[in-house]
């Protein structure tokens, strides 16, 4: 099982690394987690950008939030994703297995992963 | 939900909501009986609104005049036999306390699923809040409490991912634990 000693090496692992990451973070991928986005399946995509960021090495620049309901339920989990100084871009109705393909193409490719935007569902 | 660890996520959610800095959420089970309370520090809830919470017309939220949260629990719960019930209070104590109470062995009782996920999703979307889990199963026990954590830490977030993988594998092993009883 997992001890505080552990624990306490991941704090001073982080701490030397802070000092980088001041004024980065500038990718925000928002998890809309209301009754509606949870009831749809919001908790597995929720963890596995969490997973992707860190297994990616991106958790210098990008960083994974939690947000309530966007006000369109019938296309949840909705995730919202924000980069640098481009527009904001809507992907509807995620699941877990199309996760690594947004980090991928879209995080890490610059790459918007248009068959999953909320613009080909309507 | 599929999962009664989904509908807990939900209810915590009301909590953070409520600008809550300290959730408790608590399990207990024993071999017929599962029950489970959240009990936060938010703002509370008006006499009129409390009265009207089981009501799927009731919400806070902006985008629409129905929420489901509460009445999915309350379905949940009813179905095996069993009910919520809800305190709250806008004094100076203010707060909400919510509790839930199943048949286990009723045919429609939901599984609770992945409570380890519930609890790391929660902490990873609130790493400032006083996160205080438990569930006890007869002998079993497991616990976790970030304001323990917090003093470990010493600074560094607990949404950071390593620190939250850290999490969840120490639940997780936990249960594997609780598990042998």
């Amino acid at each position: 099982m997992k001890t505080l000693a552990e624990l306490a090496a991941i704090r001073d692992k982080m701490k030397a690394q802070v000092a980088l990451r001041e004024g980065n973070g500038n990718t925000r991928i928002v998890v809309g987690m209301a009754t509606c986005g949870i009831a749809a399946g919001a908790r597995p995509v929720l963890n596995a950008f969490v997973d992707e960021v860190a297994k990616n090495g991106l958790s210098e620049t990008v960083t994974v939030t939690q947000t309530g309901c966007i006000g369109i339920c019938q296309y949840e989990p909705v995730v919202e994703v924000y980069t640098g100084s481009d527009e904001k871009v809507t992907y509807v109705k995620m699941t877990a297995e199309k996760v690594e393909k947004v980090i991928k193409e879209h995080i890490m490719g610059g790459k918007v992963v248009s068959e999953y935007t909320i613009g080909a569902s309507v | 939900m599929k999962e009664l660890s989904l509908n807990i996520l939900d209810i915590v959610q009301n909590s953070v909501k409520a600008g809550a800095t300290r959730i408790e959420i608590c399990l207990e089970e024993t071999d017929e009986r599962f029950s489970f309370w959240v009990r936060d520090n938010g703002c509370g809830m008006s006499e009129e609104l409390l009265s009207r919470v089981k009501d799927p017309f009731a919400t806070t939220r902006t985008t629409r005049n129905v929420g489901l949260g509460i009445p999915l629990l309350t379905l949940a719960a009813e179905q095996t036999g069993g009910g919520v019930s809800i305190e709250s209070s806008t004094g100076e104590d203010h707060g909400t306390l919510i509790r839930a109470d199943f048949n286990k062995r009723h045919i429609d009782f939901t599984p609770l699923g992945d409570i380890v996920s519930t609890v790391t999703t929660v902490i990873q979307g609130n790493p400032d809040t006083d996160v205080i889990f438990s569930h006890s199963a007869g002998e079993g026990r497991v616990e976790l409490s970030t304001p323990e954590l917090r003093e470990v830490l010493d600074g560094v977030s607990l949404s950071e991912p390593e620190v939250l993988a850290w999490i969840e594998e120490n639940l997780r092993g936990q249960y594997d634990q609780m598990r042998m009883f």
